[in-house]
This record gives C-alpha cells, structure tokens and sequence, in this order.
C-alpha cells in the first residue's frame, strides 16, 4: 500500500512560493506522470514525496501515514535524478549496489540482483567501470539501475530517458511499463515527452506554475481538456485558438479535427471580395446552422507546409490580420502552398474557453449560442 | 633569411629558452652550486684557502648525533604538523561548508592568521606561552590544570611550536577544502540518503574519495613545507631548550658560517629526503586519489 497523498502543501524557497496549498491524490499501484513546462515544479513535487527536500507546510502522507518525519532512506521510496546522481567515486556495480549494501542484503542476493538489473539497462559490461567513463545514455541507465534494484514501493522518475537516443528510449519505455507491472509499485514519472506521458501513464497530472490544471487518464486530457492550457499543452502541435469576439470568449480546436478543400474559381473571387469588403452581407455560401451540420469555416492561404511522413502539417494564414492563422494535420498530402483553401471545423470538436481560459462544456447554458456564433461567421471573416 | 628547413626544428627551443634561462640560473645553477660545495671544506675567510674532501661532509653528517636529533624533531614536527592540521581543518571545514553569514565570518576568522607574518604569531605565542605571566598557564590555574612551562622545557617545546604552526595553518587548508566540499553536487548526498546511507558511510565512501585530490595535494604541500620548518623555531626557541626544537633547516642554518660546505651537505640530504616522500607519496597514495 503505498498511494501518495498531498494535503494542503507549501513549498518555498526563501523568497518565492513554488507551490501553494496543493491538494493531489496519487493512488497505489498506478503509473502516474507528472507534466508540464519548465520551471513549473515537477522536481519540486517528487523531492518531496522523496522526503529530500521537505515542504514548508502541509502534509506528505505515503500509504496513509504522514511521512514527515520518516527520513528519505526509509520511505521505500527510490529516485531517478534529472541530473543522475551517480556517486562518481564508485564503479557502476557498487553504485547499484550502494543501497542493497546499506539495507543489509545478503552478499549473494545482492550480486544475483546487480547483474540482472544491469542486463535489464543494458550495462552488463560496464558493471566494473568508473561512471566518469560512461556516456550520458549509460550514466542514466545507472541511475535507473539502482532505483529499480531496491524494488522501492514508490518510484520516482525524473525524466529518466531523456538523454537516450529514439530506440533506446523506446526499449526503456516497454521496460519500465513492464517494470510497473511486475512490481505493481507506485510510479511517479516526470517528462517533458508527450508521447511518453501518453503512451506510459495511467494517469497524467498536468502542473502550470505549481497549480494542478488536470489531473486525468491521458485520453481525457486529450479528449476533454479542462481548461485552455491543458488543451494547447497536450497535443502536437497544439490546439488551435482563436477570439470568439463574445465575453472574451476563446474557441480552440485540434489540428487534426479540420478538414481543408481547395476554393473553385468562383469561391475564391467571392472571397476576394469578402476580404475587400468583409462586411458585405451574403458573401460566400452561407452553411446552414442545424445542430450536427454546424460548422466552422475559414479561409486563407496555405503558408507554409511540412511532411512528417504519415501526416502533412499545413499552416493556413490570412495575411494581415494576427491570430487568423490554424495549424491543419491532414493524413492526404494534396495542397501545396500558396493554394487557397477552406478549412472547416464539425462543431463537435470545437472546444469554448471562457476569459479565465476555464473550459466551456456542452452543458454550459451558453455553449450552444457560442457554436451558433462561431458557425455563422463568414469563412473569411477576421 | 632562415631557410625553410632547420627554422621549424628550432623554434620550439628559441621560444623556451627565456624561460630555461631562467630555470637555469635560478634553479638548477643553485642546485649545483650547493652539491658542489658539499664536497668542499669552504673557506669564506680565502677562497684559495677551500680545498675539496669528496664525501666528507656526508660522511660526518651521518656520525653526528645533532643531525639525528634534528631529523628526529624535523620528522616528528611533520608528523604532527601535517596529521593536526589536516585533521582540524577537516573538521573545521566539514562544519563551515554550509553557505550562512555567521560560517563566512568564522572561516575569515580562522583563515586571519594567514595573512600575518609568522614572526608576529611566533612572538604573540611567545607572550601567551610565557610560564609565569602568560594567559595559557592562567587558563590552565582557572580550570584547575597544572601549568606547563611551554617553551621553556625540551620536553614540551616542540609540541608548542607545533600548535603555533597548527594554529596558522588551519584556515587556510580549511579554506580550500571548503572549497572542495561546496563544489560536490548536493544530488548525490540526496541519492545516498534515499540509498538510506549511514553518516560514517556518506562519509567514507562519497566525501572523502571526492576530497582526496585536496587532501593528497595538501598532504604533500605540507609535508614538503614542514620538513622546512625554519621561522618559529628561529623566532620562538632558537632551537632549544638543549636542541629539542632544532630542525634540519635550522641545523643548516647554524653551520652558516663556520662550515659552508657542511651545510651545504645538509641541504642537499634534505633534498634527497624530501624528494623521496614526494615519490613515495605518489608511488603509494596517488591511486587512491579520485580524480574526476
Ligand atoms: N533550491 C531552490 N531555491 C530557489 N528556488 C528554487 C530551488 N529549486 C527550485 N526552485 C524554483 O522552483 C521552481 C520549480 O522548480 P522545479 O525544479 O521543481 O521545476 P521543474 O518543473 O522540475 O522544471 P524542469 O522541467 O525544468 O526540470 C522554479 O521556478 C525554480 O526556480
Ligand atoms: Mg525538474
């Protein structure tokens, strides 16, 4: 039993408050991963569930009981550094082995353990080396290594793979899922990766500036983000945004959810037109605004166009005016650029924020008027 | 114009040779002068009058028992010198390593003496070890200890001259290890208390393997400096009482007049000694030493 508990925690630094009052709930047995930009306190939170760096208020409870006062050495808790920390004086087996040595662990069992770990991370001949001898790839393995060989309860990881090259990342990534599931330990994962928080997490807790924005199962927070930075923050390239122009409203939606068709002849003369004249009525063809026919539809220039194989990213631009300007993922690779084209967004993947950046739900007695507004706007208005 | 081939071959030389100029006259020209005069009975009087007796001098040094008694003190101050201040200033170091106001103003404290002239110090101890009106023995009568006569017995001398030369010397080792220890990564003590180390282990295995570079540079620094212990035996004893402070340096130096040649010998067998620690010390300790 080893969930992790915030309650009401604060952390400090002499001048500044890095996190406030935070209240969070990691359950046992769960891989969670910890997200979000730098600087915003992820470190923070792992050293303290770590018991290294305590909070300055609040409690930390693991498993129930309050940990602050059980030292770090006997939390059951073991840490994957940012920085490593690797003991540099001694060899690669006796830094994996450093912790078996202070917990007792019987000469045998220890060398038994230290070898299959080490040919788990793949450092099965380095064992007798000096760390100052190894790559960067191989020092973060060691520091994998003896996390992993205390088969902790909690397992904290600070972006463990960051300095491994695309397989090995890969590989590691099967590892430590398979990892997670023959110890059922509690993984807390850190990574700036979102293809790793998606693909490892049970659950992804989303931080900004020390507050939790989110805190759900990666689909959701794709899915169903809770609020603006959640929704450009997950996902690549991020959401599309744009000014409703109503309360301050903001409507976002995700690159891969607009369709793009090349303007005809006549279209493109009418947007011409429109763009003359934008407030010219009946301009364009007008869609009509039932529930599930509702659109959103733009119109600009292809301006710039990268093909990352399956997928082709297109950035279409209305020139002059800031802000008309979305990212579209298409699977097809037919547009080239300086095409004109419309892009139309089905209302149902349309996603409304309000000022705050707080989401609007399809629940919220102002959503409906916010789609009506938006699908009713001229394809090549502003 | 220099032809194109030799002048490649010899720049590197004409580019040295300012500097081997100088080595060689400040240096080895010394050197050789000295092993040169230790084969002379030297007449300072009348130069005609010196005449060469080959290895004499050397033989003479190792009959007489005052240059076996100044080694016996000379190793004895080191031994001393070298285990106290690096012992103290280890632990002086160990607790001033945390960056606070009230550390900083500490170390200052203890690093003052350093930049005094040895020859104050050596006169101030003189003062506070004098038996009858000195503050040491006053101190010892408050709290009831029996008072030592410091200087002035050959059975305490040297030990005195010792804590003064400890007593200088701390702060400043106790500055570069300071040093040392504030360059290692706080991470790796936070890795070894999650890897639930004890104190004595965080210790044995991670601080002083980190520090060895340090502690091995400032053993063979004081070593070397201590085997040429000269100013506060000068200034404080004078060599005695009975010739328990004399050392090696001073030993040379009171033969200064009446027999050049022979301590122009002695010089050159405290060379010999102390280029052999200084190879010994690298032969037996410099793999022990973690290099980063
Ligand atoms: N020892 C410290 N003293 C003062 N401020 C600190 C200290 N450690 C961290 N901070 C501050 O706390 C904030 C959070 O730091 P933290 O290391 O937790 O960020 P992070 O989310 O891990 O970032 P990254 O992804 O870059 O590793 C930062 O603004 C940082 O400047
Ligand atoms: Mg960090």
């Amino acid at each position: 039993m080893a969930s992790i508990e915030f309650v009401r925690v604060t952390k400090s630094f002499e001048k500044s408050s890095v996190i406030d009052n935070l209240n969070l709930t990691i359950e046992d047995g769960k891989f969670t991963v910890l997200v979000g930009p730098s600087g915003c306190g992820k470190t923070t939170l792992l050293r303290m569930i770590a018991g290294i760096g305590p909070q300055s208020s609040g409690e930390v409870r693991i498993g129930g009981k309050d940990v602050s006062r059980v030292p770090p050495g006997k939390r059951g808790v073991a840490m994957v550094f940012q920085n490593y920390a690797i003991y540099p004086t001694m060899t690669v087996r006796d830094n994996i082995e450093f912790g078996l040595k202070n917990n007792r662990v019987p000469k045998a069992e220890r060398t038994r353990l230290v070898e299959t770990i080490g040919a788990t991370v793949g450092l099965a001949g380095y064992l007798d080396r000096m760390p100052s001898t190894l790559s960067g790839g191989q020092r973060q393995r060691v520091a994998l290594a003896r996390a992993m060989v205390k088969e902790p309860s909690v397992f904290l990881m600070d972006e463990p793979l960051s300095n491994l090259d695309a397989k090995l990342r890969a590989q590691m990534r099967i590892e430590l899922i398979e990892l997670h599931k023959k110890l059922g330990a509690t993984f807390v994962y850190v990574t700036h990766d979102q293809v790793e928080a998606m693909s490892m997490a049970d659950t992804i807790v989303l931080m900004n500036e020390g507050v939790i924005q989110q805190e759900a199962p990666p689909e959701d927070v794709y899915r169903d983000p809770a609020n603006l930075f959640a929704a450009q923050f997950i996902g690549v390239p991020p959401m599309n945004v744009g000014e409703l122009g109503i309360d301050g409203v903001r409507f976002g939606f995700r690159p891969e959810s607009a369709d793009l068709a090349v303007l005809s002849g006549a279209e493109r003369e009418l947007a011409a037109a429109a763009a003359g004249d934008p407030i010219r009525p009946g301009a364009g063809a007008p869609k009509p605004a039932g529930a599930d026919e509702a659109r959103y539809a733009f119109r600009g220039r292809i301006a710039t166009r990268e093909m990352l194989g399956a997928e082709t990213l297109y950035q279409v631009r209305r020139d002059g005016e800031p802000g008309a300007s979305f990212m579209v993922k298409c699977f097809a690779d037919r547009f080239a650029v300086d095409q004109e084209v419309e892009l139309e967004v089905p209302a149902d993947k349309l996603f409304f924020f309000d000022a705050a950046g707080d989401r609007i739900r399809r629940d919220h007695p102002a959503h409906d008027a916010y789609v009506a507004a938006l699908c009713s706007r001229e394809p090549a208005h502003a | 114009m220099p032809s194109r081939g030799w002048w490649p071959l010899l720049r590197p030389y004409v580019m040295i040779a300012p500097a081997m100029a100088g080595i060689g006259l400040f240096v080895l020209y010394p050197i050789f002068y000295l092993i040169k005069l230790s084969f002379y009975k030297y007449n300072l009087m009348n130069k005609a009058k010196s005449k060469y007796i080959g290895l004499d001098n050397y033989h003479q040094i190792f009959t007489r028992g005052d240059f076996y008694q100044a080694l016996g003190n000379t190793a004895l101050y080191t031994v001393g010198v070298v285990v106290c201040t690096m012992v103290l200033s280890l632990l002086a170091a160990l607790w001033l390593k945390r960056k606070s106001r009230w550390n900083r103003i500490v170390q200052a404290g203890i690093f003052t003496p350093h930049i005094v002239s040895i020859v104050s110090i050596a006169l101030l101890w003189m003062w506070l070890m004098e038996p009858n009106q000195g503050l040491l023995n006053y101190l010892f009568k408050l709290f009831g200890l029996p008072p030592s006569a410091w200087l002035q017995s050959s059975k305490t001398a040297l030990l005195s001259v010792i804590l003064v030369s400890v007593w200088q010397g701390i702060g400043y080792y106790t500055l570069i290890i300071v040093a040392a220890l504030q360059s290692i990564p706080p991470t790796i003590y936070e890795a070894a208390a999650l890897d639930n180390a004890s104190r004595t282990n965080v210790f044995f295995r991670i601080t002083l393997p980190l520090l060895s570079p340090q502690l091995f540079f400032i053993l063979v620094i004081m070593t070397i400096g201590s085997f040429k212990v000269f100013d506060t035996v000068q200034v404080m004893t004078g060599g005695g009482p009975n010739g328990a402070t004399s050392t090696i340096v001073y030993y040379i130096y009171q033969f200064r007049t009446t027999n050049i040649g022979y301590s122009a010998a002695t010089g050159v067998v405290l060379m010999a000694i102390i280029g052999l620690l200084t190879f010994l010390y690298f032969r037996l300790l410099a793999r022990k030493v973690h290099y980063q």
